[in-house]
């Protein structure tokens, strides 16, 4: 009996659009009133990117297998933050300079998890876990409580602002399609890519058919670190002020993001188009879940209920008996 | 050459062994500190604020020796707490708590079994339902008690903090229950049974052991253990927060791994975390009495803690290039 799938990225898009049509009719919804619910559209895709961009390092760590995880990523998004606001200091020719900056501090702290993961055999989880708060650490003595920067016009204009009045797109939004496709790219056309499905799939035989696990396993992570700090580049463009708690609460959405976009947790099976409509979905609950107004302990509770909703309709592991 | 096999053969066959060094030399460096700490009340005093990482830590143990793993467990330590500061209250009488201390383990059982059910018979990975469940469970207890307050009447947390019977802080003998539990179950079919599910689902299923049983149970055992560690936490506070819970929940996985345990299931036991749980709040007490600066707490503990898991891999590595 074959039965009928969707695939799970466009089941996440589906059902991000059924919830967005919904919401218009929530009393402070957009009723109907389309340009308003244009313009919500459009912030709530533009709020998805900084999610979408981290949950990418994410998506690949995750696919690498081995229990690939990387709780470090909200740690790295704060740093490389921090350290794009203080070497931009509001000039415009500062900008290539942080952006390298962060994804160099991202890269390295990245690769230590890789290290200590492939020679050490710490498993991901706490080796990232602990490498988070190391870095968290870092942070708090580097800071001393408050740093002085500013971001620079330019970063603001192509982050945060749209492309031009008469055509509302975000330019964040055109970052991010460019960030796509060179995602796809790089898990579909590339050899990387092929290498990173195979030690996910099965270590051993991806090394008896001569892929390099080690180097794999240090190059997933350090990429995965370095995508981290672009995600802090891009957070601090839209923000613009630096908050000791600006990456934390982006990094268990990432996971969910890419566990809602079909990404096997095991590894060895996902898409980045899968994470990017993770992205979305989970920026809109959340943000649907602020505009209506009700208490904290009920919107974590219509939170979690929702995640187990959306988990439980694709999120399911084959059967032991097959 | 003797030497080498005693020690790959330590390290191999008793998981508890490195985590047993690195409590002994935890202690070492307490001791140097706080040189009165083995008096009864230092002891007692230390313990009973160590004994709910000790609790949560032995039931995560058992979820990731049967290869699973549940961070919603700092919700339902919340959820008790909350229920117990608003139920009982300040002067609430001992049957009034006892009661409810039922009613804590039975909320830690359901929550356990939520996770269960979804984990076990729905198939959804371990890591994000307990990601979801945790929302589900923090939310709920921030619905019991919006802002921190209420608590338990003070006679009652007294039975609590002073107690040491026969001499020895309470958490010493909840330790060897702990422990001479853990001896049996895991002589049973039940330990055996973990040890397949956790080692190799798939395997185990093929030699008919009831896999789908045995994750749903861990589960329960794992809300269970929050339960009590949650009365254990409001007994010591006396008082009532719906956050108290959430800064424990990977404190209690770090634990686990410190003490010996595989991360993907399978290897360890129960005694290693335990010991893992005390170092790691020794390692706190520590960072407090050597008058380190405030600014650099966070960083010297995340140190302590990755070299303390890198230590067994760095010994293997250097052994094995000398081989």
């Amino acid at each position: 009996m074959k039965r009928f799938r969707i695939s799970p990225p466009i089941a996440a898009l589906i059902l991000a659009v059924v919830l967005f049509v919904l919401s218009g009719l929530l009393p402070n919804g957009f009723g109907s009133d389309l340009n308003v619910a244009r313009s919500q559209a459009m912030n709530i895709l533009r709020l998805s990117v900084f999610l979408g961009v981290i949950a990418a390092g994410q998506t690949l760590v995750i696919i690498s297998g081995f229990e690939g995880i990387d709780l470090s990523a909200g740690s790295i998004v704060t740093l490389t933050a921090i350290f794009t606001y203080v070497i931009v200091k509001g000039e415009d020719n500062k900008v290539l300079l942080a952006l390298l900056v962060s994804l160099a501090v991202g890269a390295f702290i990245g690769f230590l998890n890789g290290a200590g993961i492939t020679f050490l055999k710490i498993s991901p989880f706490v080796m990232t876990l602990g490498m988070s708060g190391v870095v968290t650490g870092a942070i708090i003595i580097a800071n001393h409580g408050n740093v002085s920067g500013k971001v620079a016009p330019i970063m603001t204009r192509l982050i945060a602002r749209p492309l031009s009045p008469s055509f509302p797109i975000p330019n964040a939004l055109i970052i991010w399609l460019v960030f796509g496709v060179l995602m796809w790219l790089l898990l579909e056309r590339t050899n990387f890519g092929k290498n990173l499905f195979a030690i996910g799939v099965n270590r051993v035989t991806a090394k008896l058919s001569g892929v390099n696990v080690i180097a794999m396993n240090l190059a997933t992570y350090s990429l995965a670190g370095a995508l981290a700090g672009f995600g802090g580049f891009l957070v601090i463009g839209n923000t613009g002020v630096v908050l000791l708690q600006l990456g934390q609460p982006f990094l268990f959405p990432s996971i969910a993001a890419v566990a809602v976009g079909g990404t096997l947790l095991s590894g060895g099976k996902g898409s980045y188009w899968g994470t990017m409509a993770g992205a979305i979905v989970l920026t809109l609950i959340t943000s649907l879940l602020t505009t209506m107004q009700m208490p904290d302990s009920v919107r974590r509770m219509v939170l979690g209920a929702t995640l187990l909703i959306l988990i439980s309709i694709y999120g399911r592991q084959q059967a032991l008996r097959q | 050459m003797k030497k080498r096999i005693t020690w790959d053969f330590l390290m191999t066959r008793y998981p508890a062994f490195f985590p047993l060094i690195l409590l002994v030399l935890s202690i070492a460096i307490n001791l140097f500190l706080q040189p009165n700490m083995f008096d009864r009340e230092t002891l007692n005093s230390n313990m009973r604020v160590f004994l709910p990482l000790i609790l949560m830590a032995v039931g995560q143990a058992i979820v990731l020796l049967g290869g699973g793993i549940d961070i919603s467990v700092g919700g339902v330590v919340s959820i008790v707490n909350t229920i117990l500061a608003t139920r009982v209250g300040l002067d609430g009488s001992p049957e009034k708590m006892w009661q409810f201390v039922l009613v804590s383990l039975l909320a830690g059982v359901l929550a356990g079994a939520i996770n269960g059910f979804f984990i076990a018979y729905l198939r959804l990975q371990p890591i994000i339902t307990t990601y979801a469940t945790s929302f589900l469970y923090a939310g709920f207890a921030l619905f019991i008690l919006p802002n921190p307050g209420g608590g338990i009447p003070a006679d009652i947390a007294n039975l609590y903090r002073p107690s040491t019977p026969l001499g020895l802080p309470l958490a010493f003998h909840v330790i060897a229950i702990l422990l001479l539990v853990w001896i049996y179950v895991s002589s049973t079919r039940y330990g055996k049974f973990l040890f397949a599910v956790g080692g190799k689902a798939d395997a185990a299923y093929e030699t008919a052991v009831p896999v789908t049983t045995m994750q749903f149970s861990i589960y329960v055992i794992s809300g269970l253990m929050s339960a009590l560690a949650g009365i254990a936490i409001t007994m010591l506070s006396g008082s009532g927060n719906a956050e108290i819970g959430n800064p424990m929940t990977l404190n209690s996985i770090t634990a686990v791994v410190i003490g010996g345990n595989a991360f993907s299931g399978g290897i360890g036991g129960v005694a290693g975390p335990v010991m893992g749980a005390v170092t790691l709040s020794l390692i706190q007490n520590i960072i407090s009495f050597a008058h380190i600066n405030t600014w650099w707490e966070t960083l010297v503990k995340a140190t302590i803690i990755v070299v303390a898991l890198a230590a067994p891999g760095v010994i293997n590595l250097i052994r094995r290039r000398r081989a």
